[in-house]
């Protein structure tokens, strides 16, 4: 007699994203479910193209550190800073320590800004939005000190090839004490809402663990892989602008708990950890600003001669408050453009740790398991724009004449 | 039924259904007000409900072309009818004529009434062929078979005291109304009547698939879940029935737990019209009461749980609390 192997339906296919309430940006995950429970993950990146660095392969390189900035709205600081190392190194420009300090003291402001926005998303993601409104109204202080410092909310126009394009003086270090004050009691609060909350445990504790061999294998960077208590920081282990000055220390979760889990509960330790330790930092560089020349090179022109004569290539690297960024910067003699550009963001070397991650876990989790790496999806995602049938690349012509044509069409409908 | 009876009957019901989509809709409103107050937010004006639904009414109603079109449509429906149906039963401020059918239905009636929207939302989940829907129609299954264990051992309590108490029909809301469990409970029934309230006052969230009770419509894991196909009319009916649903679930705690009328503890002799009104605010007054320990500071002091956690802390923690309850309840009666 032959028995016939009944193959059981093992459960169905389904997938979140691009487009989905959980996913701030585009990214598609496809999910092997059973009942709630993910059995296989998988991502698709490549979903928000905009085609940066060839913008940047066409634009003196001042023009090409502004757009670095507007890579990502939230770390813009962090391009420029990147950018500007690669191209400084190519062309042998000494920065002055002044313009270090400042660089520093921005970046770890912009590191308070992101670690909020986070905390307020990832809330959000576990449906707790008087967290999520709390971690953002307290972010609010941070904005406007960026704002009084640098004159912008966001892309702080700050960095300038060869060191700072603003000074900090004196007179404003009582408000930034002001803001720091604020910011020590702010993370009393959210400490207690976010760690000590009953069902903020129950969702983050031993969910969506990477274990620290997990990421021994997939080298996350940031607080995604301190959080699975692997000491990795840009800042520490290749010191650069005023990091190497002053006391710093790797934030993983066993200096709160004392104990490594691994899990979204630890992610979300690490990153009030450094909220905190960028206070620290904030305050031991204003008390050692140095006096000094903002920039190496004043005036524009003579950069850009300089930097036209240059040829060589480099990296430039900047923890960002994600991880570390890398940029990679070639220039030839005679040229004014990059000859080539390559950004590494964060989120690119995050991304593979999804997969440990996600599996086994359930359907519940995935959104706050999606956040807890801090995906900037724009950051990472530049591949070519591709239509099933065709390739095209989109000029600054054909925009401009396709929005042309947009604007008559709806005033023909107005006009009707 | 004579002809009399049947118009006031219809008329009756046509005014519960109007009291009902209004005043739930109106304390909608109210809880997205004090939420937002307790989020230091503004917050929307208090009759947000009464756009949203004008918009959606106005909005086109798309069926996707893999649903079931009777069943995608009859859902919301049937939702709506069957809340307002409960409404029909349960007993509110002494007003001539409430509740419009008090002769003929019971507690346990109620009990099965109340699953039907909730099972009207399952089917329109099902019959609306997407995946995220039907997570959601499964989740709202077992969300619904979670908060049953401690809402029965609530109601067998009531009924089982009563009856001890040899009260006819105890199962009766009229009785139920008209006898407030508090006053015939020593100090230990006392403290499990506390219990009781605690896990009812838990339960609600659930029937009305609030945070953290949301995991069937969980807008950030499944995009709305059960109602992620549905639009313009179809989600007004469906918003309209939650609204209705606020009111019944309310009322029924308060039928259960807090029978008084005003006219009971402040006697208004002078006129009938101004005990009525005055019966009348207090009710409202009750509701709102209930409305905000049960919705909105629940929904605004926690995150939500995985469908998982839903049925441990209604079955192991919830549940737990209401059998003691029930059994301090019915250990009060022979200690005394």
């Amino acid at each position: 007699m032959k028995t016939i192997e009944v193959k059981k339906p093992s459960g169905y296919a389904t997938q979140i994203g691009p487009a989905h309430p959980a996913l701030k940006e585009p990214v598609m995950f496809s999910l092997d479910i059973e009942g709630e429970r993910i059995k296989k993950a998988d991502f698709v990146p490549g979903m928000a193209h905009r085609g940066v660095e060839w913008m940047g392969m066409r634009r003196n390189c001042i023009q090409t550190m502004y757009l670095a900035e507007r890579i990502c709205g939230i770390c813009g600081i962090t391009h420029s800073i990147s950018f500007s190392r690669a191209v400084e190194q190519i062309a042998q420009i000494q920065v002055p320590n002044r313009a270090h300090y400042i660089r520093s003291i921005v970046g770890e402001l912009e590191r308070i800004h992101s670690h909020l926005l986070w905390a307020g998303v990832a809330a959000h993601e576990l449906g707790f939005d008087s967290a999520f409104y709390l971690a953002w109204r307290v972010r609010e202080n941070v904005m406007d000190l960026l704002e009084y410092l640098t004159g912008n909310r966001v892309h702080y126009a700050m960095i300038q090839i060869g060191g700072v394009r603003r000074d900090i003086v004196p007179d404003q270090f009582p408000r930034i004490e002001e803001s720091m004050k604020f910011f020590e009691d702010a993370y009393a609060k959210l400490a207690a809402v976010f760690l000590d909350d009953t069902t903020v445990q129950m969702r983050c504790r031993d969910c969506g663990v990477l274990t620290y061999d997990e990421a021994r294998e997939l080298c996350p960077v940031g607080p995604t892989a301190r959080a699975s208590g692997i000491k990795k920081d840009v800042r520490i282990d290749h010191s650069y602008a005023a990091y190497g000055d002053i006391e710093i220390q790797y934030q993983t979760p066993d200096l709160l708990t004392g104990e490594v889990r691994g899990d979204v509960y630890d992610r979300i330790i690490t990153r009030l950890l450094e909220v905190k330790q960028s206070i620290g930092i904030v305050r031991q560089l204003l008390a050692m600003l140095p006096d000094g020349p903002l920039l190496a090179i004043p005036k524009p022109a003579v950069l850009l001669a300089k930097l036209k004569g240059a040829a060589g290539e480099a990296v430039g690297r900047h923890e960002a408050p994600r991880g570390e960024v890398m940029h990679y910067v070639r220039l030839e003699a005679g040229k004014d453009e990059p000859a080539a550009w390559k950004v590494k963001a964060s989120s690119y070397s995050n991304y593979m740790a999804w997969i440990p991650m996600m599996e086994g876990e359930q359907i519940a989790d995935i959104p706050i398991i999606a956040a807890s790496i801090d995906p900037c999806i724009s950051c990472t995602d530049r591949v070519a724009l591709v239509r099933p049938d065709s390739r095209q690349i989109l000029t600054k012509e054909d925009l401009h004449r396709l929005s042309v044509e947009k604007t008559r069409r709806i005033q023909a409908a107005l006009a009707k | 039924m004579n002809a009399t009876t049947l118009l006031l009957t219809v008329a009756g019901t046509v005014g519960m259904a109007l009291f009902g989509l209004l005043a739930g809709l109106w304390f909608t409103g109210i809880d997205r007000v004090l939420a937002a107050r307790m989020q230091a937010r503004i917050g929307p004006p208090v009759r947000q409900p009464f756009i949203d639904l004008a918009k959606l009414l106005v909005k086109q109603n798309v069926v996707p072309a893999n649903a079931i079109p009777w069943l995608f449509n009859g859902a919301p429906l049937l939702a709506l009818a069957s809340a307002i149906t409960i409404l029909l039963y349960i007993p509110m401020a002494a007003l001539p004529g409430l509740p419009v059918l008090g002769l003929h239905g019971d507690l346990v009636l109620i009990m099965y009434l109340l699953l039907v929207p909730g099972l009207a939302m399952v089917a329109g989940g099902l019959a609306s062929g997407s995946p995220y829907a039907t997570i959601g129609a499964q989740r709202e299954m077992v969300t619904m078979i979670a908060y049953e264990l401690p809402l029965a051992s609530t109601v067998i309590a009531f009924a089982w005291k009563l009856a001890q108490m040899d009260i006819a029909n105890p199962f009766s809301l009229a009785t139920l109304a008209a006898t407030p469990l508090w006053t015939l409970v020593g100090p230990i029934g006392f403290m499990g009547l506390l219990l009781l309230l605690g896990t009812m006052i838990l339960v609600v969230p659930g029937e009305l698939g609030r945070i953290p009770f949301d995991a069937p419509e969980a807008e950030t894991e499944i995009a709305g879940g059960l109602l992620v196909e549905y639009s313009g009319r179809n989600l007004a009916l469906f918003s309209l029935s939650l609204a209705v649903k606020t009111i019944v679930v309310t009322s029924l705690i308060v039928a259960l737990f807090f029978p008084w009328n005003f006219t009971q503890l402040v006697p208004i002799a002078c006129c009938p019209f101004l005990a009525a009104a005055a019966n009348a605010a207090f009710f409202l007054f009750k509701l709102f009461v209930v409305l905000f320990f049960s919705v909105t500071l629940v929904r605004i002091s926690v995150a939500r749980f995985r469908i998982t956690q839903v049925v441990d802390v209604y079955w192991k923690v919830l549940g737990a609390l209401s059998l003691v309850g029930l059994i301090l309840v019915m250990a009060d009666a022979y200690v005394r």
